[in-house]
């Protein structure tokens, strides 16, 4: 039984923030690592890039796939995971911890408040499948 | 008991590369008739290369054994059934091998005159008369590489048409089943796509197209048969909705083997569509081309083709360069003419009622397996379908069972998968096409494995799940390939120590 | 089969045809053929192409000698009538032999990483340059002039609706090379690439070096092509270059009136992923053993559609393994010397007939006949049974009265003679 952090804060395309101060850690949840199957690589923008709430900031691939990542908030990447060009299979390991994706400092930070608590999560990825 | 040897000559061929020495050669070349030249000084020392680093050093017993070690790793038409669906992997003849490589029609330079290319230029004025008459429409270029490459061709034809009309539009229709080199081809020619969502029934929705008919639309870009091998029966009402709007219809004629001698695209309203000689016209494909992607159109698109054309005066062929509307050239010189030679051969050797024939064995063949192996497989798609047949693994994967391993699985009977997972719109298709090439008794032979399969996922899961079992190569991990490409060899990566 | 489709007649299978859409004829393509008579129809339209004339032309399309083992390699069933290698367990032939071809042709060209191949070499000018747009993020691009007529044709076509500008540089009236000057001019940061070809169209080897400097210090990418694959044989690979769009029909591919011939595509490996076209990768499989497969296909259109890096699908796998098979009989020291005996056949030619450029020169050459028209030379060859060079006024119409004259491993000393004789 996978367990889904009650400190994130998750997004319908299934991706995960965890705020800290203005900064906010982002990653795909456990339930997408499962659905994409073994992921292969990992496209994430550069550090300074402007993202914009609910539109892609990057991709993950599979052997014959390829998914978008929304972006939860809007703001401006700080950070990326560079860990993960070169083992993109930490994504299917530690999806909520080690596989992390990108820091973003949030530019509206009551958009946070738009997205589901792990319960909601649950119930919504429950519900989905 | 038999005792297994741990290794096997043929099986474990090297790479080219370890089986280099140095000092072997295969090549032989006469003595020099002309003076030696010194590199350095007929070209500037800083332009000579020194060796190739790692370049092959064989002798030829060596190469001929290290090619064909490789063949016997493969699986061709010429071993069995092949069947592909949307690839139509018929029997490649070998008369048009022999003619292809004649020395009159493998050694003409393209730029060689006109007037002493004639055999050549008649056989592609032949081959485009034979492809009009085919399809039902009123001119073909022949110089589309590819199936996509002709895709492209076509496109670029309706986007110069609309632009000699004043506006080009924005985007062009997809349906939902089509094949990925629609939606990539109208991106390169400039295009939005949008896609159309087939009906319940898998075919166009007339409703929904309608609405999505707006005067920014193109074009529609329509496979028929579609991919579930099922004939679009208000493919004529589709054309009057696209034509009303002052939109064009293209025709992804992939699916041309089902139709040759039955019915013209021409006929049922399409405005330009690309044909796959090594498709429908039995060239071979050869572990991925050459193809051929030959484009007709309609009379108002004619004056809009690739330049240049060939043309007819005075008795001789020529080839006319001025023409003002093209859309250019897409590739260098006039075609895959050695393909084209071939696929003349195919036209020739079957004639007009051949041709209707092969096509009417086609659609037979897929029936007949469709009714054979519709007990077995799930068939989402009810409707009469023509040269293949679409089903899905949906009771399979209650055990976990998907097309892809059922496919795999085929192979330990010796013969090729189906293509596996497409159309999209049908979840884990099995998409079957058997051609007109075979008898009834390999497709008989084809039915007992594919209902021997469906009994085996039922009683022996894991004997599918792990197939193939009777190849050189088991089942291989494509995921590694794609998290650490290795793309070339290298000495210190000898096969056992790539990272 | 019929009755087991509870069918009655062939008919029947078309019966949810809607009528209209019937063609209710035969085809009007004359009766099928026997084997015999499809031969003597085809050894005559042969006989009308002039095969036994010697030729002079190069221009895009050589005249190699094809090894023996070259037909005797694709002529296997199992390479010739095989589909593209999707089903790894059953496809390792054709898949081993692509991750040699990959190899060789990095070998050859200094990349890190090569394609399975593209259609040609004029439609890998176009897909080179689009991927170079892609990595640089810029939307122009700078051709030389002395890049082959039609490569840039097609380049034209590509571009024009994808928004990107094409501006052609132009070359020095004495060497026949690439003007620099005239190239930085037209460098600023909007170009994403400047495409040189070497040889260029005249024969003459390029200032590689010296115009990939030149792009850089403007931020774009250099697209180095061939057109003639043997030259690599003894020239300097294009070490500066990120991007190489060449033409392998040299490598054992007969000119067959111009194609089907093999484009490739070669670069960093930090382009990989920008890159169109099918590539061989190598991993294991489930007992352990050293397989390949096709791989990094999300780059491709039958998954990533309307995004892909090119719609490409079909490429040219059975030419590929030509020019594999040709690489092989002819190995390290064998591409050297045949490409020493092109160097020396051409500059045999070049002694009796005086070339119009200054640059060094592989294997062809611009000349002009003083005092005779070029037609007026090449009409004086046809009668003799020899096509002469190709007239460039068709291309570069500063350059009417000249011709393009190519020499290979396979012209005769004695044609080369009654060709300078008649100059």
């Amino acid at each position: 039984m996978t367990t889904y952090p009650e400190n994130y804060r998750y997004t319908k395309e299934h991706e995960w923030v965890l705020m800290e101060g203005d900064v906010g850690t982002v990653g795909i949840t456990d339930h997408a690592q499962n659905e994409l199957g073994d992921i292969v690589y990992v496209d994430l923008p550069k550090v300074g890039t402007r993202v914009e709430q609910n539109k892609s900031l990057g991709s993950v691939e599979s052997v014959k796939a390829v998914s978008d990542i929304y972006s939860p908030v809007s703001g401006e990447i700080v950070e990326i995971n560079q860990d993960l060009s070169q083992t993109p299979e930490k994504i299917n390991q530690d999806p909520h911890g080690a596989a992390w994706l990108v820091r973003i400092r949030l530019s509206a930070p009551d958009e946070v408040k738009q997205l589901m608590t792990a319960a909601e999560y649950r119930s919504h990825i429950g519900a989905e499948s | 008991m038999v005792k297994a040897v741990s290794s096997h000559i043929v099986r474990d061929e090297p790479l080219i590369f370890e089986r280099s020495s140095p000092g072997k050669r295969a090549w032989q070349l006469p003595e020099l008739d002309v003076p030696a030249v010194d590199p350095e000084e007929a070209l500037g020392a800083e332009n000579v290369r020194a060796e190739i680093p790692g370049f092959p050093e064989v002798s030829e017993v060596e190469a001929i054994r290290h090619f064909t070690r490789l063949s016997t790793w493969n699986y061709g038409i010429d071993l069995g059934l092949y069947p592909l669906g949307s690839c139509t992997m018929k029997y490649n003849p070998r008369i048009n091998e022999l003619v292809a490589r004649l020395e009159g029609l493998a050694w003409p330079h393209p730029y060689q005159p006109e007037s002493l290319a004639q055999g050549a230029l008649e056989i592609m004025a032949r081959l485009e008369a034979a492809l009009a008459e085919i399809t039902g429409m009123d001119a073909v270029t022949l110089q589309p590489a590819a199936g996509a490459h002709g895709e492209l061709t076509g496109v670029l034809l309706i986007r110069a048409y609309l632009e000699s009309q004043g506006n080009p539009r924005k985007k062009v229709l997809i349906p939902d089943s089509a094949h990925g080199t629609n939606p990539a081809t109208a991106a390169i020619a400039g295009y939005g796509v949008e896609n159309v969502r087939s009906n319940q029934r898998g075919m166009i929705d007339l409703e929904g197209l309608a609405r999505a008919v707006t005067e920014d639309v193109a074009a529609l870009m329509v496979t028929n048969p579609n991919t579930l091998g099922v004939f679009e029966e208000n493919i004529t009402q589709a054309v009057e909705i696209l034509h009303a709007k002052g939109a064009l219809v293209y025709m992804d004629g992939a699916n041309m083997n089902a139709l040759v001698g039955i019915a013209r695209p021409g006929d049922f309203g399409a405005d330009v569509m690309h044909l796959n000689l090594h498709k429908t016209f039995s060239t071979p494909h050869g572990g991925g081309g050459p193809g051929s992607g030959p484009v007709a159109v309609k009379q108002r698109l004619e004056p809009f083709l690739p330049a240049p054309r060939l043309k007819r005066a005075s008795g001789a062929w020529s080839l006319d360069y001025d023409r003002p509307w093209s859309i250019g050239r897409v590739r260098a010189f006039y075609g895959n003419f050695g393909v084209l030679v071939r696929a003349l051969a195919y036209i020739l050797a079957h004639g007009g009622d051949g041709l209707r024939n092969a096509t009417v064995d086609a659609v037979l063949n897929a029936v007949y397996l469709r009714k054979a192996l519709e007990p077995y497989y799930d068939l989402p798609y009810p409707d009469p379908n023509m040269h293949e047949v679409v089903f899905s693994d949906e009771r399979q994967a209650r055990r976990g069972v998907r097309t892809g391993d059922i496919a795999k699985r085929l192979i330990d009977y010796g013969f090729h998968p189906y293509t596996v997972s497409f159309p999209l719109i049908v979840h884990g298709a099995l998409m079957i096409e058997p051609t007109e090439t075979e008898g009834k008794r390999e497709l008989d032979a084809f039915i007992e494995a594919m209902i021997a399969i469906a009994r085996e996922v039922e009683e022996d899961t894991q004997t599918v799940l792990q197939a193939p079992h009777s190849t050189r190569t088991s089942r291989v991990d494509e995921v590694t390939a794609a998290r650490r490409p290795v793309l070339r060899w290298k000495p210190e990566c000898d096969g056992k120590s790539c990272s | 089969m019929l009755e087991a489709c509870g069918l009655t007649s062939a008919e029947d299978l078309f019966a949810h045809l809607p009528a209209h859409v019937r063609l209710g004829r035969g085809l009007q393509i004359g009766p099928g053929l026997s084997e015999y008579e499809i031969v003597d129809y085809f050894k005559a339209r042969a006989a009308e192409n002039a095969s036994d004339y010697a030729c002079f032309l190069g221009a895009g399309a050589y005249r190699h000698y094809r090894p023996v083992l070259v037909d005797t390699v694709v002529s296997r069933g199992e390479f010739l009538t095989a589909y593209t290698p999707y089903q790894a367990e059953i496809s390792q032939g054709t898949l081993t032999a692509i991750f040699e071809f990959q190899t060789m042709l990095c070998q050859l060209t200094g990349m890190d990483v090569a394609n399975a191949s593209m259609y040609d070499g004029s439609s890998a000018v176009p897909e080179a340059a689009q991927m170079a747009a892609r990595i640089t993020g810029r939307k122009a691009v700078v051709v030389s002039r002395t890049v082959h007529p039609e490569y840039r044709a097609v380049l034209r076509t590509y571009a024009r609706h994808q928004e990107m500008r094409v501006e052609e540089a132009g070359y020095q009236p004495e060497s026949g090379q690439i003007d620099l000057d005239d190239l930085g001019r037209k460098l600023n940061e909007e170009v994403a690439a400047v495409i040189l070809q070497s040889p260029n169209f005249f024969g003459v080897v390029e200032e590689t070096r010296a115009a990939a400097e030149l792009a850089h210090r403007h931020g774009a990418l250099l697209v180095f092509v061939f057109a003639e694959a043997v030259s690599l044989g003894i020239l300097e690979p294009p070490r500066e270059a990120d991007i190489v769009a060449g033409e392998l029909q040299s490598f054992a591919i007969s000119p067959s009136f111009g194609g089907p011939y093999a484009g490739v595509l070669a670069t960093r490996d930090k382009y990989v992923r920008q890159m169109p076209g099918r590539l061989v990768g190598q991993t294991r499989d489930s007992r352990g053993r050293r397989a390949f497969c096709l791989t990094l296909a999300t780059r491709e259109q039958h998954i990533r559609r309307e995004k892909a890096t090119s719609n490409i699908c079909t490429n040219q796998a059975l030419i590929a393994l030509m020019a594999t098979v040709f690489m092989t009989v002819y190995g390290k020291t064998g591409l050297r010397e045949l490409a020493r005996q092109n160097l020396a056949k051409a500059h045999y030619l070049a002694s009796r007939i005086q070339p119009r450029f200054s640059g060094p020169f592989f294997n062809e050459f611009v000349a002009a006949a003083s005092g005779k028209s070029a037609e007026a030379v090449n009409e004086a060859l046809l009668r003799e049974k020899i096509i002469g060079g190709l007239p460039l006024d068709r291309f570069y119409p500063e350059l009417r009265g000249h011709v393009l004259l190519c020499a290979t491993e396979m012209t005769r000393r004695e044609d080369m003679d009654r060709v300078a004789a008649q100059w």
